[in-house]
């Protein structure tokens, strides 16, 4: 009697709180599904409010294709934040994990204050620099291109990444590095047959956290790119929205906000424990 | 002579070993160049540029605090800073509100959890640009979702433009912001929780305490630093809101959604008064700054702990 009752207390527990989970679940989820399913209508209906959501009088990519009819094009602002996403990516990879190995493993003169230094950036708002960036850009040339969007993005992924890195170095026992130093390794043999293949988990997790940061950053790349063709995707997108090209097409906004969306949702699918290593490096710190 | 063998072949593998700690300096040079090049450099360039009068084209010239000065009477900057403690305020209450019961929910790994967990942070790692225009033309009137949906079901007499008054614009983008966000806070908050000793939660249970107590006397004071760095991480994002009320609101209706960030952008880009910009930046730098002070207080080893 008394295990029947509790058998169905923890049936109805269990039922409150999938139904709960279900709901929340919907609730997060249907402003990205809606968007994505609505722009699969042709123009026509997308212009109508999207009740249902999903397209009626037929499927169509006609959103997609109109999309690379304003300005220069969605592909050539594709492009632009592709490029920008994997050279911040291979870039701020390559500075961290020298710059990690460099504080982990040596002893230099002032080497605690270069790293306080690099952290200590994470407390400043770039927001608030931006103009003399833009200054700087112009001396060194840099000035409305895509590598020097690259610089600045690499310069705000460091705080974090060659944190990541130089904890991830911390953690490999010095014991490895001394059998490989007797077998005759030098720094970089060291650094890239030995160190490497131990610290790889952590190379994912900041590369994945600046392609994200690369990809969807907005402010930047609005005051630093001043030329339609070096547009990165949200850029380009907000002025389509803004009705630069004349009325606004929602329907090829929304193609535009899933080709956004889209990328960062598979990666963090794929990579999701890295993503939340990440955030647990940072919030553990 | 033998000595001296001795002596310099016990020397050199020190010079040497102190010489390849040396190389470690190599290894951090181009990090530290990044750093120094695009922000140390331009750090420095803000506070002295915020002493000048520095057009776009054309020459600037040295005025002191003039442009300081000039902050005090500009209204329009302290309505907008008004507005970004406001909305910073009432957003993170919000954020708070849903994502801390999210966290207890998905704390203890029960069936589905991890697949509630993914659904719930999914909005976090669309960027803030994508989301707005997402939900800008959901709140759009004419082709969006909200006041078509509304009106349809009865609910209002007439299709009623979420973003032409304030409050409606207001409300409509904190719920973006919530649904954007929280997913993110719930999993800085998950890792306080199970930070916490399960024994320490059954020995108050043998003691009789209920859930509530259990919660004020072992969760709340546990969490304590997971629960500042998730409160730090909000205001610090909240005080530099920029995408969603330029994407969304344009800073409108009637400049009314203007943030801190905005009125910079606005100063610095639009209008090209650099100058004036840079000392803005230097206000809000410093607030943020001071920001960061509290938080590493808030975020000090517990005493006697650790």
């Amino acid at each position: 009697m008394a295990e029947a009752m509790s058998q169905n207390r923890k049936a109805a527990f269990s039922l409150a709180r999938h139904s709960t989970g279900v709901i929340a679940s919907v609730l997060f989820l249907a402003p990205i599904v809606w968007t994505v399913l609505s722009t699969f209508k042709p123009a026509q209906e997308a212009r109508q409010p999207p009740l249902p959501p999903w397209p009626t009088t037929g499927f169509s990519i006609e959103n997609y294709e109109t999309l690379n009819s304003f300005g220069d094009g969605l592909w050539v602002s594709a492009q632009n934040s592709i490029y920008v996403s994997v050279m911040t990516v291979l870039l701020s990879v390559l500075v961290s994990v020298l710059a990690g190995y460099g504080f982990s493993r040596f002893r230099f003169p002032f080497r605690d204050f270069f790293f306080v230094l690099i952290l200590s950036t994470i407390m400043i708002p770039f927001q608030s620099i931006l103009t003399p960036i833009f200054l700087v850009l112009t001396r060194l040339g840099l000035h409305n291109t895509l590598t020097g969007l690259v610089c600045v993005y690499v310069t705000l992924q460091l705080p974090f990444s060659i944190f990541m890195m130089r904890n991830a170095f911390d953690a490999v026992p010095r014991e490895i590095e001394e059998a490989a130093r007797m077998d005759g390794a030098n720094n970089v043999t060291m650094l890239i047959k030995v160190m490497l293949p131990l610290v790889w988990p952590g190379v994912v997790t900041i590369a994945l956290f600046a392609f994200l940061g690369a990809w969807n950053e907005f402010l930047a790349a609005l005051v630093l790119m001043t030329d339609q063709s070096k547009f990165t995707l949200p850029v380009m997108m907000t002025a389509l929205q803004s009705g630069r090209f004349g009325a606004i097409d929602w329907g090829a906004v929304q193609a535009g906000v899933t080709v956004m969306m889209v990328p960062c949702l598979i990666l963090f699918l794929a990579l999701q424990r890295f993503y939340i290593r990440g955030l647990m490096a940072g919030a553990v710190k | 002579m033998t000595a001296v063998a001795t002596i310099s072949a016990f020397a050199k593998p020190r010079a040497s070993a102190s010489l390849r700690q040396w190389v470690g300096l190599l290894y951090v040079l181009p990090a530290v160049a990044f750093v120094v090049v695009f922000f140390v450099i331009p750090l420095g360039m803000t506070a002295w540029m915020s002493l000048n009068n520095w057009p776009l084209m054309g020459e600037h010239s040295f005025i002191g605090f003039d442009n300081y000065v000039a902050i005090l009477r500009d209204t329009r900057f302290w309505n907008a800073l008004k507005f970004t403690f406001y909305y910073t305020v009432i957003v993170t209450i919000a954020i708070f509100a849903v994502a801390f019961p999210l966290a207890i929910f998905i704390e203890k790994p029960r069936p589905l959890t991890n697949l509630y967990r993914t659904a719930f942070f999914m909005p976090a790692v669309v960027g803030f640009a994508s989301a707005s225009l997402l939900w800008s033309w959901l709140l759009n009137v004419d082709s969006g979702l909200f006041s078509p949906a509304a009106y349809d079901l009865g609910l209002t007499g007439k299709k009623v433009n979420l973003l032409a008054t304030f409050h409606p614009a207001f409300w409509s983008i904190i719920a973006m912001v919530v649904w954007k966000v929280a997913g993110f806070t719930m999993i800085i908050l998950m890792t306080g929780l199970q930070s916490i000793p399960q024994d320490l939660q059954e020995a108050a249970v043998i003691d009789g305490a209920g859930p509530l107590a259990r919660f004020r006397a072992i969760t709340l004071p546990l969490m304590r630093r997971t629960l500042a760095l998730a409160l730090i991480l909000s205001v610090a994002g909240s005080i530099l809101a920029f995408d969603q009320f330029y994407i969304i609101l344009r800073g409108g209706p009637r400049n009314q959604t203007l943030t801190a960030v905005y009125w910079i952008f606005n100063q610095s880009f639009v209008s090209f008064k650099l100058g004036y910009g840079a000392a803005l930046s230097m206000v809000l730098l410093a607030i943020l700054v001071a920001l960061s002070l509290v938080q590493l207080w808030l975020l000090r080893k517990p005493e006697g702990l650790d």
